[in-house]
């Protein structure tokens, strides 16, 4: 029955699709690691980011990987601004607020697109759309292999950041120790920012990633926030070990799940994951003991 | 006292006000108001007595709405023996879940994402099975009698969600001013304290939920009976969760007036801008989503706190 034939091609699916996942939970975990909140709106957001590379490519003829340049930064900045101007401002002090915010901020962007763009679903045509390769018995299509190449160098680089820069040690101090870092000279309402940024920016390039092989619509983003928030929980809240590890493991997860139990059945088993490690193991596979 | 006597005035001033008024475009506005209220009700109990952020409340909401609808089409059960069940089984789900988190300790952030993943897990459900209809959803037969749960006028559907209005909102004031309600609210302020005290958090936040769910679960009873439909999506999907939350927030948490102040705010917010731009899909949601996130950033009291948060700038000005 468990045929390498079917398995491997499922296995090698999950994987490439993983890595985006992987992608998206990295940004929601260096937010929570840093800030300590629970950012709700982060599928919103990319939704937002897949409807900009949308946009580039059928307004103006710009190739999602092209677009790289625009929307990273594009992301960048609206994360910088929606930390500094709104989800600082009301937090008050308190994580419900926060996540109250983040919520209230995901259903206005969520229903604003879907005034503006209405509930279709849409994709976009590339050359290479339909592209596929052979790897051992599998075929795989382009895009996706491309998605799972440009993930992890994604991720190399944000770990690059967080590890190596001085923007990365200053966010680590910040994660560590606030009032230390503040002491310190270290502007923490701006690492705050920063972070936020960074996490947001990781949904542009997965966004650009994403979209060759996938489709947008205006709730795209409220799949994507569970499956983020199970290999966050999973891979440890804060951990970029976890995370690259959950977000792999989950999308063979899925996509295997997908493979036994038919598509609506198969996410189950994420949300499964989700409310047992949440129960057994809150700390997650590679955090440390909360 | 005092309370208990606002509660009946209101509601008679209400039921008054409903038999004297034919105004159809009236009748549909108290009767969604209502119905709104009776959701922030429900979830108040636990997200503004027991501090519990509960993001999945279409959990109990679509339970009662499933069990209400299946009872009928599929057992032909009489609706008024269908709601004691669908009443009972959203409590039931209440206390499953309650006692399945709060058994391990969940709270906060993460108390908010697993309700909301079990309300999922509930929606895949109902797509996957058979006896749900799947996605197609279940349609109740058109049988009006008062037998059926079906009144042919508004003025009926009114009378029976004025009826869980009133009792939800004694309910709430239970918990103002019982011991239960006490333990509830020390263990929502702090939890170890409550504990150092002899209240037992993990029993007294599973009667909380297990109250709030039940109510929403009235709720989404009253929802079938009203639209006689149900699907999936409608059910376990995010709206009634938002509605229910957004309105207990913008009212003001943890008060007995907040959460019906915010229901009938939000849904004339909501009548207004339809009237100023037509029905745009989505609209609603989106007023809903910003007065939440104003309301947080402003009025963390919500409306039925601005005197304090008024005096709170104000005090905070002069230091």
């Amino acid at each position: 029955m468990l045929e390498f034939g079917i398995l491997f091609p499922s296995v090698l699916n999950g994987l490439t699709t993983g890595a985006v996942y992987a992608l998206i939970a990295l940004g929601l975990t260096l937010i929570y690691g840093v800030l300590h909140i629970i950012n709700f709106a982060h599928g919103a957001a990319l939704m937002v980011a897949l409807y900009g590379v949308y946009l580039l490519k059928s307004r103006f003829g710009i190739d999602p990987y092209l677009a790289l340049p625009v929307v990273v930064p594009g992301m960048f900045v609206v994360g910088y601004a929606l930390q500094r101007g709104i989800i600082n401002r009301a937090s008050h002090g308190r994580d419900e607020n926060i996540l109250l915010v983040t919520l209230g901020l995901s259903i206005v962007l969520e229903n604003l697109a879907l005034l503006l763009f209405k509930s279709d679903t849409r994709t976009i045509e590339t050359a290479y759309t339909l592209t596929t390769l052979q790897i051992g018995p599998a075929f795989i299509a382009l895009p996706k292999l491309v998605a799972f190449a440009g993930a992890l160098a994604a991720s190399g680089l944000l770990l690059w950041i967080v590890k190596r820069t001085d923007l990365g040690r200053a966010i680590r101090a910040v994660a560590k120790e606030k009032h230390g870092a503040k002491l310190m000279g270290i502007d923490v309402d701006h690492v705050y920012a920063m972070c936020f940024g960074i996490g947001l920016g990781c949904l542009g390039a997965a966004a650009c990633f994403l979209l060759p092989a996938y489709y947008v619509n205006p709730q795209v983003g409220s799949g994507f926030v569970l499956v983020a928030f199970t290999i966050v929980v999973l891979g440890g809240m804060g951990s970029f070990a976890g995370a690259l590890v959950g977000g792999l493991l989950i999308g063979v997860v899925e996509s295997i799940g997908g493979l036994f139990l038919g598509e609506s059945l198969g996410q189950i088993g994420i949300f499964a994951i989700f409310i047992a490690v949440l129960l057994f193991r809150p700390q997650g596979l590679f955090g440390a003991r909360v | 006292m005092r309370e208990l006597l606002q509660i009946i005035g209101c509601a008679a001033l209400v039921g008054a006000l409903t038999i004297a008024v034919d105004s159809g475009v009236w009748l549909t506005f108290v009767m969604m108001a209502l119905y709104a209220s009776l959701l922030a009700l429900a979830w108040n109990m636990l997200g503004g007595y027991g501090g519990q952020f509960s993001f999945g409340h279409a959990l109990f909401f679509g339970t009662g709405a499933y069990v209400q609808a299946i009872a009928q089409v599929n057992f032909e059960l009489n609706p008024w023996l269908a709601l004691v069940l669908a009443v009972l089984a959203a409590a039931g789900v209440g206390l499953f879940v309650g006692a399945l988190t709060f058994r391990y300790g969940l709270k906060g952030s993460y108390f908010a994402l697993v309700t909301l993943a079990f309300a999922e897990v509930f929606r895949v459900l109902a797509v996957s099975f058979g006896f749900t209809g799947g996605g197609v959803g279940l349609m109740l037969p058109l049988r009006e009698s008062f037998a059926n749960m079906q009144f042919g006028s508004r003025k009926g559907s009114i009378a029976l969600v004025l009826g869980f209005v009133v009792a939800a909102m004694l309910v709430t004031a239970w918990l103002r001013h019982s011991r239960f309600g006490a333990q509830l609210q020390a263990v929502r302020d702090n939890e170890d304290a409550a504990r150092a005290i002899g209240v037992d958090p993990w029993r007294v936040k599973l009667g909380a939920i297990v109250l709030s769910g039940g109510f929403m679960g009235a709720g989404g009873a009253f929802y079938v009976q009203v639209f006689q439909y149900i699907d999936p999506a409608i059910a376990f999907g995010p709206s009634s969760s938002v509605e229910a939350l957004v309105a207990a927030i913008v009212g003001g948490m943890g008060t007995l007036w907040g959460p019906v102040l915010g229901a009938v705010v939000l849904h004339l917010l909501a009548e207004l801008t339809r009237n100023l731009f037509g029905s745009l899909p989505g609209l609603n949601m989106v007023i809903y989503g910003a007065v939440l996130v104003l309301i947080v950033m402003f009025l963390p009291r919500g409306l039925a706190g601005i005197g304090q948060s008024v005096r709170d700038v104000w005090r905070g000005r002069r230091d």
